[in-house]
């Protein structure tokens, strides 16, 4: 768990960040999201103590943070950068195992780290290991990056817009490959962003910051569904909202009893998905299976009533 | 073989030829020679000569290139950020001050020998090296060092691990150039009494005679096309790694 107590940092009698609190539960996702300027990327970097909090204090699982050496701690966090940040002069494998060698890990445990991670990441360890980071494309290099962030099985790791330079396809398959590599990992990870469909599509939790302040924090939904104030609507958007919030709901939830013609959806898919499925194919209903046999069926009606409430 | 491969054989066996045994160009200096006059310096081999000429020039690059960069190093921690103006005004001064000068200077102190020009060479070889080296080491990949940073190095791990790798092509650049100027200042060393190829070339000054100039002069910018081309390859080798991605 990490506890964030009013932290400030004030830069030249300018506040960036302004008597921030917030927990991070263990196993979380976390995103912090806020325009350029909004002290996000401070707040971020305060944790490790890249920046020091003018005051305030951060604990991890119960231990200040200002009661260890910087570079010690940082050791224990996973950091991942925008770009990636990756040594130029190094093999994809010895950048991967930089905290490692740092902690003095064996070289056999290394090694076999560093053949983990690649495999994880979908990058066979054989044909990446000895390549050079130039060598490889920007979706591959900034696997490398959270690879390498991961590497010493942090109990944190922090992300500053880790998807920022990919182009949309790519970033949405790495945004896949998180979340998944967080199922299978289960770390705690803090994450910073401009994008808010990236918030809502990563996080457990959304941090929403303006000028320093954290605005609002709580799970997706209720970000989407009752914004704090004018400045979370805004970046919610006002005309995606209804569909920010249906690709949140799971059609397990809508699910009736009855039949329905056509190709049916999986109960875990989005109600997003079953609307655009309907509009799509004309369709009023469409069914719905769990493990391969047919459950029911999701209405239009019921996704309509389900959004319709909240107006 | 490359074209350049071959010209880099043949310049290298034609020096080794004019070093080891120089008799055997005396029918092509021949015409340069006064009437009756020597045609090969012969008054010390040419092979001893080249040899105190080269360890003179290691020396004094050697001795300037660990000056330079620990001043390039100092003068880009956040603590010597101060003294970045005055290192450069001082290095500054060491290439205009003529090599004559220094020598006439340094004479008096050190006497007559390699001791002053071993200083002028110092002197006059450490801008190059140290305007490079303070150019590479403080415009390095900013995401780069934000990760070593991040991920927990220490001051000197960085140093060693990620800045001066990053440089060296830079660095190793400036060392080129003044190495190549201190292979043609050496021989303004022998007006003091260096042993240095310039005893060749001034000998010829001194009775006119055209031939020894000649056999001074070639090797030198032998020397010089040589070491020159060996840096860069050197140079070139290490870049493909470390300067592959840095703008990535």
């Amino acid at each position: 768990m990490i506890e964030i107590d009013s932290i400030t940092k004030v830069y030249g009698g300018t506040t960036v960040v302004d008597a921030v609190s917030m927990t991070i539960e263990t196993g979380t996702i976390t995103v912090i999201v806020g325009t350029s300027g909004s002290g996000k990327t401070t707040l971020l970097r305060m944790i490790n103590r890249l920046v020091e909090p003018t005051s305030g204090s951060v604990r991890i699982n119960g231990e200040a943070t200002s009661d260890i050496a910087p570079h010690l701690l940082r050791r224990r966090i996973g950091y991942a950068i925008q770009g990636h940040g990756l040594f130029p002069h190094h093999s994809v494998g010895r950048n991967i195992a930089a905290v490692p060698r740092l902690l003095g890990w064996p070289k056999d445990k290394i090694a076999a780290r560093v053949d983990e991670l690649l495999a994880l990441f979908g990058m066979e360890p054989g044909a990446f290991r000895d390549r050079f980071p130039a060598e490889l494309s920007g979706g591959q290099q900034q696997r490398v990056g959270v690879a390498r962030a991961l590497a010493s099985r942090p109990d944190l790791l922090l992300m500053d817009e880790p998807f920022g330079a990919l182009d949309p396809i790519i970033r949405a398959r790495a945004q896949a490959d998180l979340r998944e590599i967080h199922q299978k990992l289960g770390s705690t990870i803090v994450l910073v962003t401009h994008d808010m469909e990236e918030a809502i599509r990563l996080a457990d939790r959304v941090g929403v910051m303006d000028g320093g302040k954290l605005v609002q924090h709580g799970p997706p939904e209720e970000i989407v569904a009752r914004p704090a104030n004018g400045f979370v609507a805004e970046m919610v958007g006002d005309a995606e909202r209804p569909m920010r919030l249906l690709s949140l709901i799971p059609v397990r939830g809508l699910v009736e009893d009855g039949a329905a013609p056509g190709e049916p959806l999986r109960d875990d898919a989005s109600l997003r998905d079953a609307l655009s499925e309907c509009l799509w194919t004309g369709r009023d209903a469409v069914p719905v299976t769990r493990d391969g046999a047919v459950i029911g069926r999701v209405t239009l009606n019921a996704i309509r009533t389900r959004v319709g409430r909240h107006a | 073989m490359t074209a350049g491969a071959v010209l880099r054989a043949a310049l290298s066996l034609l020096l080794v030829a004019l070093v080891v045994w120089p008799q055997a160009f005396a029918p092509v200096f021949a015409p340069f020679a006064p009437e009756g006059g020597p045609v090969i310096y012969d008054r010390v081999s040419l092979l001893s000569l080249s040899l105190n000429h080269l360890m003179l020039v290691a020396a004094a690059s050697s001795l300037a290139t660990l000056v330079a960069v620990t001043l390039a190093i100092a003068v880009t921690r956040p603590a010597g950020a101060a003294f970045r103006p005055l290192s450069r005004t001082i290095t500054n001064v060491g290439q205009t001050f003529p090599p004559v000068a220094v020598l006439a200077l340094a004479v008096p102190v050190l006497g007559f020998g390699a001791g002053p020009t071993l200083v002028a060479l110092f002197l006059y070889g450490l801008l190059p090296i140290f305007e490079n080296a303070m150019t590479a080491l403080s415009t390095l990949p900013p995401r780069t060092m934000e990760a070593a940073r991040g991920m927990g190095m220490g001051r000197f791990q960085r140093l060693w691990q990620v800045e001066l790798p990053l440089a060296a092509p830079v660095i190793l650049a400036g060392i080129r150039l003044s190495v190549v100027i201190a292979l043609g200042t050496a021989t303004i060393g022998s007006t003091v009494a260096a042993r240095t190829l310039g005893e060749v070339i001034i000998a010829g000054l001194l009775t006119n005679n055209t031939a020894f100039v000649l056999q001074g002069g070639l090797i030198v910018g032998l020397f010089a096309v040589l070491i020159y081309d060996a840096l860069t390859l050197l140079e070139r080798r290490i870049a493909r790694r470390a300067g592959a991605s840095r703008r990535g």
